[in-house]
């Protein structure tokens, strides 16, 4: 589990987010079980008053996850583009253990690139 | 069957020639086999200089092999017998068959007179690695370095080769240098040719004439010329 804090609004410190990951990786496995339609892969957004929670679930589980403001759009391609970010910049580092902290320099340069606010409209395509 | 006819059967396989193969290789691919490569090495040693020591000595084998293979297909058996020669060899067609482009850059060291160093924004095999900050000045380029000692250690020209970022202001990233410090012998052959030469051939001729026709990067040539 990772977090990165790229926004300009409000700041979590180091327990809210895992607090938050650890809330959010519950409540998305038991929407998974509480679905009335089968083959669910269980919960892609979530819209509350004062933020958005986009979720993307990759094929073999790594969930990536994206807290925004309100509206804001382009958020399911940020996080395509996130996760093809990790695959090559994380998982291709020999010195990248699994399962721990991304402490990966060339991913924390191309995050904080794509997360840019006028880049994150180019990504929606 | 239809077909079998139009390829010539070869009864012996060595008569078979050489095919240029498929050019490409996926870059993901690569990255995964040389990931791997490292991961496995960091197991087996105890510390950075033993592991930089693996990855030349890995690079070393594709060296020897590289050199012979383009020796054969690109310059039709023929020797390279001059050091400008083997260095742009090495600069650019090695290069170009390994990582699909030529190098950077190509420099003569100027602390040291047999120092030479092939630059690179960012080397092919170093593309997806980041170092942790607790490995210091590694640099995963040793295995570039170990190929461009195995070829001119089995070309004629026995170096040291070692790979090193060198950071560039106003850029995030640091190049990476790959310098080459031949060793005394190379000096010596060149000093030897340069006195045969004086010996069977007017001694009136310049030093001028005399480094152009034969070695350009004399040193004796050197230092008669600029004292």
């Amino acid at each position: 589990m990772s977090i990165q804090d790229c926004g300009t609004k409000g700041r979590m410190d180091t327990n809210d987010s895992l607090r938050v990951a650890s809330l959010w990786h519950s409540m998305h496995a038991i929407s998974q079980q509480l679905s009335p339609v089968n083959g669910c892969s269980g919960i892609e957004l979530l819209e509350a008053d004062t933020f958005d929670l986009h979720c993307f679930q990759s094929l073999p589980g790594t969930k990536f996850f994206v807290v925004c403001e309100p509206g804001t759009p382009h958020m399911e391609s940020l996080l395509r583009y996130i996760y093809e970010l990790y695959t090559d910049y994380v998982l291709k580092n020999p010195f990248y253990e699994i399962e721990m902290p991304i402490r990966c320099e060339l991913f924390d340069i191309n995050l904080t690139q794509a997360v840019q606010s006028d880049r994150v409209a180019l990504l929606g395509r | 069957m239809i077909g079998v006819g139009k390829m010539k059967q070869y009864s012996n396989v060595l008569d078979k020639p050489l095919s240029k193969g498929k050019q490409e290789v996926s870059l993901t691919a690569f990255s995964f086999l040389f990931s791997e490569l490292v991961q496995y090495n960091q197991t087996q040693v105890d510390n950075i200089a033993e592991l930089e020591r693996r990855l030349e000595d890995a690079g070393y084998a594709v060296g020897a092999r590289v050199l012979e293979l383009l020796c054969n297909r690109e310059k039709g058996n023929r020797r390279e017998t001059r050091l400008l020669g083997i260095l742009s060899f090495v600069h650019s067609t090695v290069w170009k068959v390994l990582f699909g482009k030529i190098a950077d850059s190509l420099e003569k060291g100027t602390e040291h007179e047999d120092e030479y160093m092939i630059s690179e924004k960012e080397l092919l095999v170093n593309r997806f690695i980041s170092i942790p900050k607790d490995m210091g000045t590694f640099n995963c380029g040793a295995f570039v370095a170990g190929i461009v000692k195995g070829v001119l250690d089995n070309a004629g020209f026995p170096a040291v080769v070692t790979a090193h970022f060198v950071p560039i202001e106003g850029q995030q990233r640091p190049r990476t240098t790959i310098l080459i410090k031949f060793a005394d012998e190379v000096n010596a052959y060149i000093t030897l040719f340069h006195s045969l030469f004086l010996k069977l051939w007017d001694k009136t001729l310049t030093f001028d004439t005399c480094s152009a026709f034969f070695h350009p990067f004399c040193n004796r040539c050197l230092k008669e010329r600029h004292g």
